[in-house]
């Protein structure tokens, strides 16, 4: 076993687009889940949506910036139709017709019927040209230092992705320093209270759930922008789960959480996959247990698991407060 | 009572008209399955009184409270605050209109502090919009609301809790808080369910000054009660259910004789109510 | 390098790239006697997990490719409506190819025998009552599963999103007894046995080691939620690691042959899933309306609070109620396997159904789900009338929010208590 290339590699994947994407996504369901106590369980399906608006415009013959903010718009949209008829009911609706809304849309992007939009399991290619056209560093040259390089086109997309992840955390610390804020955790609270108090719970649990989609959106087309390829099968629902357990690790409710998450969550995820898949390989009884493909699904099973034993033992993650955490939440 | 005062003249009978009614309800029910939880013809609320609504447990009072203030949609019937009518309006709607409630189960909002308990209870704060969160420009109206929220907070006894989770304080200062809370919202008539249940006898007596106190500065108050004595005290008229209708209504002093009341109620509850 | 960029590939898109050109392809070829003779204009379709990927026709030389978008496995089905007249499958059970396995850039042939067939139409009539008999076979499955999962929300509240894993287990166990080479080999039905009893020992476990201590915490309902869809991931992925990905069928009651009834042909194994379904859900009634522990759960479910000061033990009826949940979610998952195909995420996949036909009957309310569950199952095969079958699981989601807008409490629900 190499521990310093795992280290490398965990290293990049680390500091990478798909950790910034991550990040943002999160910022998004934090927002949601951490903030207004919003159950979201198909957090993915905004990232889908995005990414999908996004390439379909694009696919079209429209500008980039055309099909981003379409991806925005179309994920917001998306969270107004989840949640109006969900919000005025108890958490476990939301989280009900969440769950099943998203692996239902990826079905339906992946049906024939829906063919001449999304082109079906291929998915949709080359939309983000004019994106890399922008790149100002030359795409094959390296950059970094020693063993720990990427090239100038993946430079280019975590440069963007981790500027923008700073801006949504921006937006979302002046949102929950204001008034409003304040009134989006008294709803998390207790919404008959905050009922009582004249505040239309409903209209503000709606906007909860449209910015904090319309992030999920942006974090969906980043990813698409990376590999330049949207597929509906690269939108599975264990990315809302990985989601989970970033904002829960990171501290629900706090703002940098999400970004401490993303990045403590996706080291781990990595090193324990590349030890995995190198322990099945090199040491005899773990390859005799675990066929390669079953050694890959071992870190699936932790996330499973990260997410019970963190909600459980240490619901206020890295940078929440215990004191808070203690309260009771009857 | 002093002799001078308007509901004086008024008859002791259930559903008796007021002289200045600020709520009016008309033929009001609620059932749940079978069971008819509201039925009242019609009752009016005396402005500037303590008003007292006492019945058995199951009488159907908070039911009543949760149809007035829309947190509950009744079968039939309509009802009034200040004359205009409030079928329909949804419960944040009636509670900006100045008829705001508390609840029988404390409802503090744990993981806030006591000083935002109190201020998410301000009224128009621009900042509460996402425009103007965004934008800013809410800071002045946030300045003028803590200095009312922290006067509030003097006058309950709370301000030295103000930077404490409101999950971290007691029973009692929770009552004491929720009581707060919704004056920060400067309501016309106040709906108190049960603010003395669970609460240490040596708080009663300070919630008491603070409800006849609201009545003294100019609010409206209904509240539900079981303890009579409590009842005798502070309340200028008494509202009695029993399943679901108003079977008595009157000044303390003639609900403590009437026999309606003390079969349906006094008889079998008097003794425990107290506990 | 490369390294991680396969990695990070394999992590995010498991479907790998186009570049390598993998495509599914054959010849169609119809012989007469010694007469090979080619069939064009016949459409070929290729479907992944049901929904589906490509379709192609025979040109004029018989031959015909379709483009998949990776390795894997892949279902060939030959639509036989599109056969000129005269031209059968040789086999006629074998329109369909289930697992036809593509490997890495490989251009895979199948075969598809064609001789003289006699080819039958079916009337629209056959049409409607064969979806309608299916939609009730997928309603009884629906309606086992959802019994549990309303009765365990009845008494504790919690939705929990791991029941859709207990399903699966069931299974999943009833295959290791039956067909497993390393197990016993029983016939199914000896096999069911065992496997409710670990879909029940499941459901016992999960009270015992989480749920009630959780309770014990105050945890409040969200947090559980939240714990209940980590448990739920982390059990289908171990199942995912034990049981392998592929779908794997139960050797009995394969390729029973259709009976007619009333002009409807109908797989028997059909019948005995809605028969056997009934039945149980009558047992289920029965328990609840009879037995001290059923009108105990009743009485939990009503008021836990005026369950337990009437001397009820709310923790062993909540325990009783768990290990129901997981036998009967097990008894359904055993039905889906027999009725579809035995797979890791088989219970995640039904999970939405389960929903729907929970909130449609109305959440916390048992025999709301059992209905429910059989209005689910019937509207989502009939719908396959008017739009594709790929999508019929999305008209499930059509049911649940057109419900939560109509209807919320559902059919049988009341609104909830406040204040
Ligand atoms: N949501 C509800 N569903 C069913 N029954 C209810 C509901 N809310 C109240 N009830 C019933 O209505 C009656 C009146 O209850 P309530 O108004 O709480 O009485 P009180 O506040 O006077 O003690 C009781 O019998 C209670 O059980
Ligand atoms: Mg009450």
């Amino acid at each position: 076993m190499d521990w310093g290339s795992i280290f490398i590699d965990g290293i990049l994947a680390t500091i990478g687009p798909v950790t910034a994407a991550y990040a943002i996504s999160a910022i998004g369901l934090n927002l949601q889940f951490g903030y207004a106590g919003l159950l979201n369980f198909g957090h993915v399906a905004f990232m889908l949506v995005g990414a999908y608006g996004m390439a379909i415009t694009v696919d079209f013959g429209g500008p980039l910036w055309l099909g981003i903010i379409i991806g925005i718009l179309v994920a917001m949209l998306l969270g107004f139709l989840l949640g109006l008829p969900t919000l005025r009911l108890r958490a476990d609706y939301l989280a009900i017709t969440t769950i099943a809304a998203a692996e239902a849309i990826r079905l339906v992007v992946r049906s024939s019927w829906a063919e001449p939009l999304t082109n079906g399991v291929f998915g949709i290619q080359g939309f983000a040209d004019s994106f890399f056209s922008l790149n100002p560093f030359p795409p094959a040259e390296l950059y970094g230092i020693g063993s720990l390089v990427v090239t100038g086109r993946k430079l280019w997309v975590m440069i963007v992705g981790w500027t923008i992840a700073a801006l949504f955390v921006f937006v979302v610390h002046r949102l929950m320093k204001s008034p409003w804020g304040r009134v989006i955790k008294a709803i998390r609270e207790d919404e008959d209270a905050t009922t009582s108090l004249g505040k239309n719970v409903f209209a503000y649990k709606l906007q909860a759930l449209m910015i904090g989609g319309a992030i999920g959106g942006v974090a969906g087309m980043i990813l698409a922008i990376d590999q330049q390829n949207v597929t509906p099968d690269a939108y599975l629902p264990q990315i809302t789960f990985i989601l989970y357990v970033i904002v829960i690790l990171g501290g629900a409710g706090t703002i940098l959480g999400p970004i401490v998450g993303a990045v403590v969550f996706q080291f781990l995820f990595f090193t324990i996959d590349a030890l995995m898949v190198n322990a099945q390989a090199d040491i005899g009884w773990v390859g005799d247990l675990l066929t390669p493909a079953a050694a890959g699904q071992v870190k699936l099973v932790l996330v499973g698991l990260g997410m019970m034993v963190l909600m459980v033992f240490r619901p206020q993650g890295i940078l929440g407060s215990r004191e808070e955490a203690l309260i009771d939440e009857r | 009572m002093s002799d001078s005062h308007p509901m004086a003249d008024v008859a002791p009978e259930p559903g008796v008209r007021k002289p200045d009614p600020v709520l009016v309800a008309n033929n009001l029910q609620r059932s749940f399955g079978g069971l008819q939880a509201v039925d009242i013809d019609h009752l009016e609320v005396q402005r500037h009184t303590v008003t007292s609504l006492i019945g058995p447990n199951g009488a159907g009072k908070t039911t009543l409270f949760n149809l007035l203030t829309g947190f509950d949609t009744p079968d039939f019937g309509e009802w009034h605050l200040n004359g205009g009518p409030l079928v329909g309006i949804a419960a944040f709607q009636v509670a900006r209109r100045g008829m705001v409630r508390t609840f029988q189960l404390t409802r503090s909002l744990a993981r806030l502090t006591v000083m935002d308990n109190m201020l998410v209870a301000a009224k128009d704060n621009k900042g509460e919009g996402l425009w103007g969160a965004l934008t800013g420009g809410w800071h002045a109206t946030e300045q003028a609301n803590e200095d009312r929220a922290t006067e509030l907070l003097e006058r309950f006894g709370l301000e030295h809790m103000a930077n404490e989770f409101a999950g971290g304080l007691s029973g009692g200062q929770r009552k004491l808080l929720e009581m707060a809370r919704a004056l920060m919202m400067n309501p016309e008539v106040v709906m108190l369910d049960e603010p003395m249940a669970g609460v240490n006898p040596a708080l009663t007596q300070s919630l008491l000054t603070h409800i006849t106190g609201l009545r003294d500065a100019g609010k409206t108050v209904v509240f539900v009660e079981h303890d009579m004595d409590v009842v005798q005290e502070i309340s200028d008229w008494v509202v009695v259910m029993a399943e679901g209708r108003v079977i008595a209504e009157g000044p303390p002093e003639a609900i403590a004789k009437n026999r309606a009341v003390i079969d349906a109620y006094l008889g079998e509850h008097h003794g425990e109510a107290a506990t | 390098m490369f390294w991680l960029a396969a990695f990070a590939i394999a992590a995010l898109s498991p479907v790998a790239s186009l570049a390598t050109g993998e495509s599914i392809g054959g010849k169609l070829i119809q012989t007469v006697g010694e007469e090979r003779i080619p069939t064009a204009g016949v459409t070929i379709i290729v479907r992944q997990e049901g929904s589906e990927i490509g379709r192609g026709e025979s040109d004029s030389e018989g031959s015909w490719e379709i483009p998949v978008p990776g390795a894997g496995v892949y279902q060939v089905t030959l639509d036989t409506t599109t056969l000129p007249d005269g031209v059968g499958l040789t086999n006629p059970d074998a329109a369909e190819l289930p697992d036809v396995n593509v490997r890495e850039g490989q251009a895979k042939k199948v075969i598809f025998p064609l001789g003289e067939g006699t080819t039958s139409s079916v009337s629209s009539y056959e049409r409607v009552g064969a979806l309608f008999i299916s939609g009730l076979k997928l309603g009884a499955i629906i309606a086992l599963c959802a019994v549990g999962l309303s009765l365990v929300y009845g008494v504790t509240g919690l939705v929990n999103f791991a029941h859709a894993e207990m399903v699966t287990l069931g299974a999943v166990t009833a295959y290791f007894f039956h067909a497993s080479p390393v197990g016993p080999q029983w016939s199914l039905l000896v096999a069911s046995v065992p496997a409710i009893l670990v879909g029940a020992g499941f459901g016992w476990l999960q009270e015992t080691a989480i749920w009630r201590p959780l309770r014990a915490r105050h945890m409040g309902l969200v947090s559980m939620m939240v714990v209940s869809i980590g448990l739920s991931f982390a059990v289908r992925h171990l199942i995912l690691i034990i049981f392998g990905g592929e779908p794997r069928a139960y050797p009995d009651f394969a390729g029973q042959p259709p009976i007619e009834i009333l002009g409807v042909s109908v797989v028997p194994k059909n019948l005995i899933t809605i028969g056997v379904a009934l039945l149980v859900l009558a047992g289920v009634g029965l328990f609840l309306q009879k037995s001290r522990a059923g009108t105990a759960m009743r009485a939990v479910s009503d008021d836990a609070d005026l369950a337990e000061s009437s001397g009820i033990d709310v923790n062993r009826i909540i325990l009783i109620t768990w290990s129901l949940a997981g036998g009967l979610a097990a008894l359904g998952g055993i039905f889906f396997g027999l009725n579809e195909a035995v797979q890791w995420d088989m219970g995640f996949s039904l999970l939405l159904l389960i929903f729907a036909a929970v909130v449609l009957g109305g959440l916390g309310t048992a025999y709301g789900a059992m209905v429910g569950g059989f209005v689910v199952g019937v509207i989502v095969e009939m719908s396959t009338l008017f739009v594709p079958n790929e999508l019929k699981t999305a008209v499930g989601l059509v049911v649940l929010i057109v419900m939560l807008l109509v209807r919320p409490q559902g059919l049988f629900g009341t609104k909830e208590r406040i204040g």
